[in-house]
């Protein structure tokens, strides 16, 4: 259900705020989609991957005659070194194959190369490696202590980045409290879980003397960039192509060893390789996110109005630092958005990340905000017991209701309605008839919750707002080239890589209605570095605001450029022209050309312009926005078994504003989508590893996604507010989704168990989690 | 997750297929019948065999009889089977409930009971019925037939007294008498998922008073098995919360519980003392 409330219609636009169908699905729902590991390949490789979480390699011993790649064999290729020149960073490189030392278990050692994946899998199964074990760090907490064993030379106390902020004249205000709630929330270690896992495919050209790699990836021409830079080739002997791509959810954004040693292969074989990695190694192997500690204090007025936050950030960032963003993925997000969408003016964060002998950790749908939001909105809940007040009026009491804000951290908030969508929350879940509903069930023994989250989503930010990392790869722009082709359809050239998000649908209704041809007659070019202008691909919540506005800017450029040829075809004045269902009309008359028409005579009559308009009929546009915040209300309304400590989720809303909405249910989907992975980051999903640091969830009956009978349906409501901050007045919603269930959820578990007066701050809130803390309690069965 | 190289056997009878069976017993063959719990974990690599006799081809393994005391279930027979009661005797309605609760459609329409009793995971729901019910495992091998109890059959996780030689060609369970009432429950964390814990529980009433009651539980110890302590403090009275309470208690206290990452020792007590009490309070409705 959608309920469009506020600024929507009403400018006459015609493609724009339309479900129109992604056109994106006939072929993947067909089966026609193309993905990495469909190419065939010559060699394929696997990967033997180390049992260990530490230690040195003693011996690698293969079967004879059997082709296997090691460290020694690829002396000449880069270490992957992701760099920040801020934050204390310590840069720690990481061998494309474990280098006399293995980090965690699952690091590739050596890479086995046969004719097919079967045979390759078979000689893997051979190959030994003898490792002399050392501790394994695996608890972060553990890994910074005193004492503890290095795990990279350059880092010392296995602190490789630190971030300090503390607004002047904070302690005073600290001091002059009411009330200070503290909160030391714990959130577990999960992995994105793609459907597809990675996969790569390079293809040596013995005529040119180039390769073409195939990989399932969220940003192709970056890929390019680091692989070429890893290997010491140029640039433009390295084609990528990101073909259909089963799901990124950031694990895909990062570079990963595999494709670049991969790609090494194909040079060295003269050959094609492919690689397509198993779910197992998918689990253990790949990227892993959200492994943080984070205590938060909050100081209160004696009117539960917040003065100022204290947060202590301790994000586990695993044995290597991922490429591009680095390891500050996590704790800087969480340093620079732990504010969310309250009004307070003093702030102190210290943000640590911390190695460990575990998978390193890359970003992932929402980017810390699911644990920052899980622990600030828990830290609201607790405030509004301390005050004795309801969880409601405790956010209507705090959250900013003026624009623009700046934050105590000194980001610009753009207009946003984070009061407004609490209270359409509120009143479409009837908070009411909910509490009554509540302690009937109290009095036969059945344990009901409700759970609110409230939270802003800073998205579509360009260059200025990564520079703030101070990272030594900074995105942030894109540049769209559209072309309207002498028959008049359309083809826009775009540098983001849209992977699922329909994003080839929504720039062709953007495109379609500036330029006034159907979006059927529009095609969108991705995905490859030779075909699609350099762009830093999909992720971040930003390719609609600013691939969108890249692709708005260009269609202008293109519409100006239609209408001069209109003024000069038609005889008539540009302001008389109106551009509509693929003409160009003079306004009150029957005269008109067809854009065809139009484009034909761009290319094909250009000395009929005399010189006054260039020839063809292609622009470019390129955009760098300040970043918009989005923002959201979730609520979950959740039923208690206190005996099992199961919890079952009974009814999830979603009150959404993400400025304005292109396609209504691309924009539902998107956050559909979202919430099912913010169901299993609060209940379901974890990452565990033993003390030795071997992983004992390495399936997908031990890490458990959410199924459809997990998921309760989800009813959405949308507000509107259109972003000052983004040409198009879009603001970005592909994680917001994930963003609030951990604390909607959380929240609602601990007002089930508010009669037993056990309180659970660890995600995921496991039964067996709930359970111990319900043994324990009085009251409780 | 390609398995390790093997050989696939594909006899048409059950004489040939004992006779691969004994011919390749000391090079690890195993018997592939629905493979919905082999195949996985050859694709894992916990288990090569080099040979697997495939007894889909094989005629006659696929019957279920019901000849007024005994339901007899062929080697073949897919869970999906019992989606519907396949006797009136009150054991169909029993396995019609038990059997969806195994895992996933798919998954049952190929999976086969003598399938889940030869691969013995502590929380299968057959193995489970099989050893509360008291079934009899029929094992044959070109040497002859042995018949199996079930409290003989199961020798610990993913473990069972057939040998290398020996088909689980059928199993026998006792039809129950006419006016037995039954209750199941299981509790896992998503649906179709491996159960935590699970009961399964007989009794007739006689006079108002609980009398052959039978407590199995599966899914909490290394095997499934019936919990005398628990069936003591239910014959002899009358059906109550407070019987069935006992029960529960019962049952937590006498386990070896196993443990796992999402489940230690003190939570399979918990699990255990509910789902005891909860498939006795099933067996009212």
């Amino acid at each position: 259900m959608s309920a469009h409330t506020k600024g929507s219609g009403g400018d006459g636009m015609k493609w724009v705020g339309r479900s129109i169908r992604r056109v994106e699905d006939p072929a993947l729902l067909r089966g026609r989609g193309r993905f990495t590991g469909d190419l065939p390949a010559t060699h394929w490789v696997r990967f033997v991957r180390s049992p260990n979480a530490a230690g040195k390699i003693k011996s690698i011993s293969a079967p004879d005659g059997a082709v296997v790649i090691t460290a020694a064999d690829i002396k000449g290729v880069k270490k992957i070194t992701p760099m920040l020149h801020k934050f204390e960073y310590r840069p720690v490189g990481q061998p494309i194959l474990a280098d006399g030392e293995v980090r965690f278990v699952g690091e590739a050692v050596v890479a086995v190369v046969a004719a097919t994946e079967e045979e390759a899998e078979d000689i893997a199964d051979l190959v030994e490696i003898d490792i002399e074990d050392a501790e394994a760090l695996v608890d972060s907490r553990v890994a910074i202590a005193a004492g503890a064993r290095q795990i990279h030379a350059e880092a010392p106390g296995n602190v490789i980045l630190k971030g300090e902020v503390k607004s002047p004249g904070f302690d005073a205000v600290w001091a002059s409290a009411a009330k200070i709630v503290k909160i030391d929330a714990r959130s577990n270690r999960q992995n994105a879980t793609p459907m597809e896992p990675r996969a790569a495919h390079a293809a040596y050209d013995a005529a040119s003397g180039r390769v073409t790699l195939h990989c399932t990836t969220q940003m192709p021409h970056l890929m390019r960039t680091a692989i070429a830079d890893c290997l010491g080739m140029p640039e433009s002997d390295l084609r990528v192509i990101a073909p259909d791509v089963g799901g990124g959810f950031g694990q895909k954004m990062s570079l990963c060893t595999e494709y670049v040693l991969v790609t090494w292969l194909a040079r060295h074989l003269k050959s094609s390789v492919g690689w397509t990695e198993d779910r197992r190694e998918n689990l253990i192997a790949s990227f892993h996110s959200r492994d943080q500690y984070v205590t938060l204090e909050g100081a209160f007025d004696k009117d539960a109005k917040l003065l100022a936050l204290r947060a202590d950030v301790l994000s586990n960032v695993g044995a290597y630092s991922c490429f591009p963003t680095t390891s500050g993925v996590e704790p800087l997000m969480a340093m620079a958005e732990m504010p969310g969408p309250y009004d307070f003016q003093h702030y102190q964060c210290l943000a640590r990340g911390a190695l460990t002998n575990t998978c390193t950790m890359a970003a992932y749908r929402g980017v810390s905000r699911p644990v920052i939001t899980f622990t600030l909105e828990r830290l609201m809940d607790k405030a509004a017991k301390a005050f004795a007040i309801d969880p409601v009026d405790i956010r209507r009491k705090n959250l900013i209701t003026t624009f623009p804000y700046k934050s105590a951290m000194g980001l610009e908030y753009d207009e946003a309605s984070y009061r407004e969508t609490m209270e359409m929350a509120v009143e479409a879940i009837n908070l009411p008839a909910f509490r009554a509903r509540q302690q009937l069930a109290r009095e036969r023994g059945e344990y009901l919750g409700i759970g609110f989250a409230t939270f802003s989503e800073r998205t579509g930010y360009g260059s200025p707002a990564f520079a703030a990392r101070g990272m030594a790869i900074t995105p942030g722009w894109e540049t769209v080239h559209v072309t309207v082709d002498p028959s008049g359809y359309v083809e826009a050239r775009i540098g983001s890589s849209p992977h699922g998000q329909g994003l080839r649908t929504t720039l062709a209704q953007i495109i379609a209605d500036e330029i006034g041809v159907p979006p059927d007659m529009i095609k969108i070019v991705h995905g490859d570095t030779e075909t699609a202008p350099y762009g830093w691909g999909t992720f971040a919540s930003r390719s609609l605001v600013i691939s969108g506005g890249a692709t708005l800017i260009a269609s202008r450029k293109i519409r100006a450029k239609l209408l001069k040829i209109a003024e000069h075809m038609l005889e008539a004045a540009e302001t008389d022209i109106v551009l509509a269902d693929g003409k160009a009309k003079v306004a009150g008359t029957d005269r008109e050309v067809s854009i065809a028409a139009m484009a034909r005579e761009a290319y094909t009559q250009t000395h009929r312009f005399k010189g006054e308009i260039e020839p063809g009929l292609s622009e470019s546009g390129t955009y760098d926005p300040p970043g918009t915040f989005s923002n959201a209300c979730h609520v979950a309304i959740v039923r208690l078994d206190p005996e099992t400590g199961h919890v079952k989720l009974e009814r999830y809303l979603v009150a959404e504003d993400a400025g304005r909405i292109i396609n209504p249910m691309i924009a539902d989907g998107q956050v559909h989508g979202g919430v099912v992975q913010g169901i299993g980051n609060a209940l379901l999903e974890e990452i565990i590893y033993d003390e030795s640091g071997a992983i004992l969830t390495a399936n997908l009956a031990d890490y458990m996604p959410p199924t459809a009978h997990e998921v309760p349906p989800i009813e959405l409501h949308h507000m509107e507010t259109p972003s000052t901050q983004s040409v198009t007045k879009a603001k970005g919603l592909g994680e917001g989704g994930t963003i609030g269930p951990p604390a909607a959820i959380v929240n609602a578990i601990n007002d089930a168990m508010a009669p037993f007066d056990v309180e659970i701050d660890t995600i995921p809130a496991t039964p067996q989690r709930i359970r111990a803390l319900l043994r324990n309690a009085e009251r409780a069965p | 997750m390609k398995p390790a190289p093997f050989v696939r056997h594909v006899p048409r009878t059950l004489d040939e297929a004992l006779k691969i069976l004994t011919d390749v017993a000391g090079e690890d063959g195993r018997v592939l019948a629905g493979g919905q719990s082999l195949v996985p974990i050859m694709a894992f690599r916990l288990a090569k065999p080099a040979h697997l006799v495939d007894i889909n081809e094989v005629e006659g393994l696929d019957k279920i009889a019901d000849d007024g005391k005994t339901l007899t279930i062929g080697a073949r027979v897919r869970h999906a089977a019992f989606h519907q009661p396949v006797t009136a005797n009150p054991l169909g309605a029993l396995l019609s409930y038990v059997a969806r609760h195994i895992a996933h459609y798919p998954i049952r329409m190929r999976g086969t009971f003598c399938g889940s009793l030869a691969h013995a995971d502590p929380s299968s729901e057959w193995c489970l019925t099989s050893a509360t019910l008291g079934a009899v495992m029929v094992a044959k091998s070109v040497k002859g037939t042995r018949d199996i109890k079930a409290a003989e059959f199961f020798d610990g996780i993913m473990s069972t007294n057939l040998k290398e030689d020996e088909l689980l060609a059928e199993m026998r369970l006792p039809l129950l008498p006419a006016d037995a009432k039954f209750g199941f429950y299981e509790f896992s964390r998503r649906a179709g998922d491996f159960a935590m814990a699970a009961s399964l529980v007989t009794y007739r009433l006689d006079g108002g008073k609980i009398v052959d009651a039978r407590v199995g539980l599966g899914g909490a110890e290394a095997s499934p098995r019936r919990i005398p302590e628990a069936e003591a403090e239910l014959n002899g009275k009358a059906p109550s919360d407070a019987a069935f309470r006992a029960a529960g208690e019962a049952a937590s206290a006498a386990i070896e519980p196993l443990e796992d990452h999402q489940t230690d020792a003190a939570y399979r007590r918990d699990l255990v003392k509910v789902v005891v009490r909860r498939a006795l309070e099933h067996s009212l409705t």
